[in-house]
């Protein structure tokens, strides 16, 4: 599976650069209305600097005369040390200050306007004022001019700017943290799921019984339609190879019985041994549509495990009758040593079960020997041992053995399908129990020792 | 001071050759070294003398060159690009207005870091002493009188006593003196006695003067009887030197302008590290703790003066309101009309 960038990684990159955005965006902001407020407070001390200047004009004896307060200076150096430069002008003639101040923009009467402009090198900031003052000759309009350089303004919008990064930082950070946080909290149903399906063992396809966000509802449902797709497919398949497998055996018993009448009306040994041949061979088919048939059944009926109190006892002492033709064909005694010992489970599946490691032990026993069933059980566990004098199973580790069509290292010439301890795993795995396979101890020429494991009731 | 020997008037020319500049003294403070740092200052050359010496002590290789001028003669060279390193001026609004109309140039250092905020103006000009205006009197001209402690004190005084004060009186020409005009301006604008004080000594004939130095000395000998709004650092430093044991200064419980002399660094400047150095250590005395040996005060404002609770005349835009020659021109008539009416 390639794997992309997570979405939480995602998620969280997504949010973190729109709360970067947005720090840079209300920085921005805050830089821009901090700049406007600093200009403000300027701007308002310049105008009641010009117009209290602009109080004092009068006119004495046809003169225009004027007086510069105390306090129209010393606002504009309580506030910020900034240069001052101020110029008031009556018509053309320049009546006081600075003579190379540049000029107002036009206004009108009566109203103080603002300028800016560059003086002496510096940016400065400037207030006017115009009113009409009568002289002799008539009214002459004057114009009050008061600047400040806006070293002070800037000084301060910048602080306030630096400030404002330092939150913006800060908000971004605490953005960057909650980002995280909710990515994990809205991908946690996610993370549910898939746990919950990883939680699940190899052949649960039940479907996902689980409340999840509407986003999920079509994840869900979708996953619980392709499980069911994938049972029944399963099923139809497990049913094949059943339907098949019944189907072989049939004609092959009624071959069987056909080679044995065969076997008692020839008489010449060469043809007796090509007839026994045969027979043994349609005896190995017939034992492997069984053994799928088996396998078919194991699949079908641990998915909905009927859970019936049994006698593990019993139901080996019946499996040992069963087979005890079979073992007597080849001299092979079979010896139960069995105490009751109740289980919980499928009886049809356990003797099936052990039915196959019974089938296992005969066909790979030598003649006139002698394979042991042994039952023993604590309070967690029964077991029931079954344990050959045969060649054993080989090489360790036995892991391999249980898997499907995998056969021992060992087997010799002795022919088998491979599916026999694969049937026994999983209908002990079904049940809560497990197989577990050793090199016996009992005889002095090892042979296999198979243990069937479940639990107690 | 204006018929200076030719010799003199070389130096002179040879240092401003823009135009003719009025000297009072000058003096050339001989380094190991080429460079020169050429101060003009309203400071008197032997109150600045210790300064200049202590500069040299760790930068021998610097040579000194000191020019003593008026405050508004120093206003008119910068003004019209005098190339200078360095300018000490007692005259606050003077200076103020070469700062602020970019006569000045920046200077950042720690020494001037460390001064408070009211004893500099944006990096462009630094105060190094706090100096009050006082009133230094002729006790034996006060014999049987109650010393006055206010201006409202002074003004019943003087009212009381016109024959004891007739002719007696001495104050600054304020059209003459910038300092004596900053100190008149500031009263102006801080309490109502100043003019009632003006009308009285009006009336008793007052002697106008252009430096405290003479007043103080005319004080001395008895030819005065009060010298209003002396630079008190001048007159403690006569006091200590006067041997007739007469002089007293009084300083006025209503109310006490502090001048800040303040030190700044022209545009034409040349040496300017030399002169950063200078200002350096002019800050570096102004903030010392003990009076020390050194003839002027430092910016700590200590005594009779910090318990009035009057700061230090403040370094700002407001200063350049009285040097508006329609606010000038108003004042002066104004002070005319009070001071001279015989």
């Amino acid at each position: 599976m390639m794997e992309r960038q997570s979405i939480g990684r995602r998620l969280t990159l997504l949010l973190a650069a729109v709360a970067a955005l947005l720090s840079v965006l209300s920085w921005g902001m805050v830089t821009a209305l901090a700049r406007e407020a600093t200009q403000r407070t300027q701007d308002n001390v310049l105008a009641a600097s010009t117009t209290t200047i602009a109080e004092t004009l009068r006119s004495e004896q046809g003169e225009i005369r004027l007086e510069l307060p105390y306090a129209a200076f010393a606002m504009l150096g309580a506030v910020s040390e900034d240069r001052v430069f101020y110029r008031v002008t009556a018509g053309d003639e320049i009546l006081t200050g600075y003579q190379d101040l540049p000029a107002p923009s036009t206004a009108r009467l009566g109203q103080v306007f603002f300028d800016s402009a560059t003086y002496r090198g510096a940016s400065i900031r400037m207030a006017s004022f115009r009113r009409q003052v009568l002289s002799g000759d008539g009214p002459v309009l004057v114009t009050v001019t008061v600047g400040q350089t806006r070293d002070g303004v800037g000084a301060v919008a910048s602080e306030l700017s630096q400030l404002a990064a330092i939150l913006s930082v800060a908000l971004f950070v605490v953005a960057v943290t909650l980002s995280a946080v909710v990515a994990a909290t809205s991908l946690r149903p996610l993370n549910e799921v898939a746990a919950a399906v990883s939680r699940r063992g190899p052949s649960d396809l039940r479907p996902l019984q689980r409340t999840a966000p509407a986003e999920m509802v079509p994840l869900l449902s979708a996953l619980n339609r392709l499980m069911d797709r994938l049972r029944n497919s399963i099923r139809r398949s497990e049913d094949f190879i059943a339907e098949a497998a019944h189907r072989i055996r049939t004609p092959l018993a009624t071959v069987r019985a056909q080679l044995e009448t065969a076997l008692r009306t020839v008489q010449a040994d060469t043809e007796k041994q090509r007839l026994r041949r045969i027979i043994r061979a349609v005896d190995e088919s017939s034992r492997s549509a069984g053994q799928l048939l088996d396998h078919a059944t194991v699949a079908f009926r641990t998915e909905s495990l009927i859970r019936d109190r049994l006698d593990l006892a019993a139901l080996a002492a019946s499996t040992v009758a069963a087979m005890e033709p079979t073992a007597a064909m080849r001299d092979i005694h079979l010896k139960l040593d069995a105490t009751p010992a109740p289980i919980a489970g499928d009886a049809i599946l356990l003797e099936s079960a052990i039915r196959n490691v019974l089938d296992n032990a005969i066909k790979y026993s030598p003649e006139d020997t002698t394979v042991h069933l042994q039952i023993t059980r604590d309070h967690r566990e029964t077991r029931l041992v079954v344990s050959d004098e045969g060649p054993g199973l080989g090489e360790e580790p036995f892991d391999g053995l249980t898997e499907r069509f995998q056969r021992g290292t060992n087997t010799g010439g002795i022919v088998g399908s491979g599916l026999g301890l694969t049937i026994v795993a999983e209908v002990l795995a079904a049940h809560g129990g497990r197989l577990e396979l050793a090199t016996s101890t009992n005889s002095e020429r090892g042979g296999a020792c198979v243990s069937l494991v479940l639990p107690s009731v | 001071m204006r018929f200076l020997s030719p010799a003199f008037g070389l130096i002179l020319w040879a240092t401003s050759a823009a135009f003719a500049l009025e000297i009072e003294d000058h003096r050339l403070f001989p380094g190991t070294g080429e460079r020169v740092l050429r101060v003009l200052s309203t400071a008197d050359l032997d109150v600045f003398v210790p300064y200049v010496l202590r500069f040299q002590q760790t930068l021998p290789e610097i040579s000194v060159d000191y020019t003593v001028v008026s405050s508004s003669e120093l206003h008119r060279a910068i003004r019209s690009g005098a190339q200078y390193d360095l300018v000490i001026s007692s005259a606050m609004d003077l200076q103020f207005q070469l700062a602020n109309d970019g006569y000045a140039r920046p200077y950042r250092s720690d020494a001037v870091q460390d001064l408070p905020d009211w004893a500099r103006w944006r990096d462009l000009i630094f105060a190094f002493t706090a100096e009050p205006a006082v009133v230094v009197i002729n006790t034996s001209r006060f014999a049987g009188l109650e010393l006055p402690a206010t201006r409202q004190d002074l003004i019943t005084l003087l009212r009381d006593n016109p024959d004891r004060f007739a002719g007696a009186l001495g104050t600054y020409d304020v059209r003459e003196s910038g300092l004596g005009y900053l100190f008149a301006t500031q009263e102006d604008r801080s309490t109502d006695a100043y003019w009632r004080l003006n009308e009285v000594m009006g009336r008793l004939g007052p002697k106008l003067y252009c430096c405290s130095a003479q007043m103080i000395d005319d004080v001395g000998t008895g030819r005065l009887a009060l010298a209003y709004n002396v630079l008190g650092s001048y007159a403690a430093d006569r006091l200590s030197a006067d041997e007739s044991g007469q002089m007293q200064i009084l300083q006025m419980q209503d109310f006490t302008n502090v001048m800040l002399r303040t030190v700044l660094i022209p545009l034409t400047a040349q040496e300017t590290e030399a002169a950063g150095a200078m200002i350096d250590l002019l800050a570096t005395l102004g903030m010392r703790d003990l009076p020390g040996e050194w003839p002027l005060p430092s910016l700590s404002i200590s005594g009779p003066l910090e318990s009035s609770g009057f700061g230090p005349i403040r370094l700002g835009p407001a200063l350049m309101v009285y040097l508006d020659p329609l606010n000038r021109r108003a004042f002066l008539t104004e002070w005319a009309n009070a001071m001279e009416q015989q």
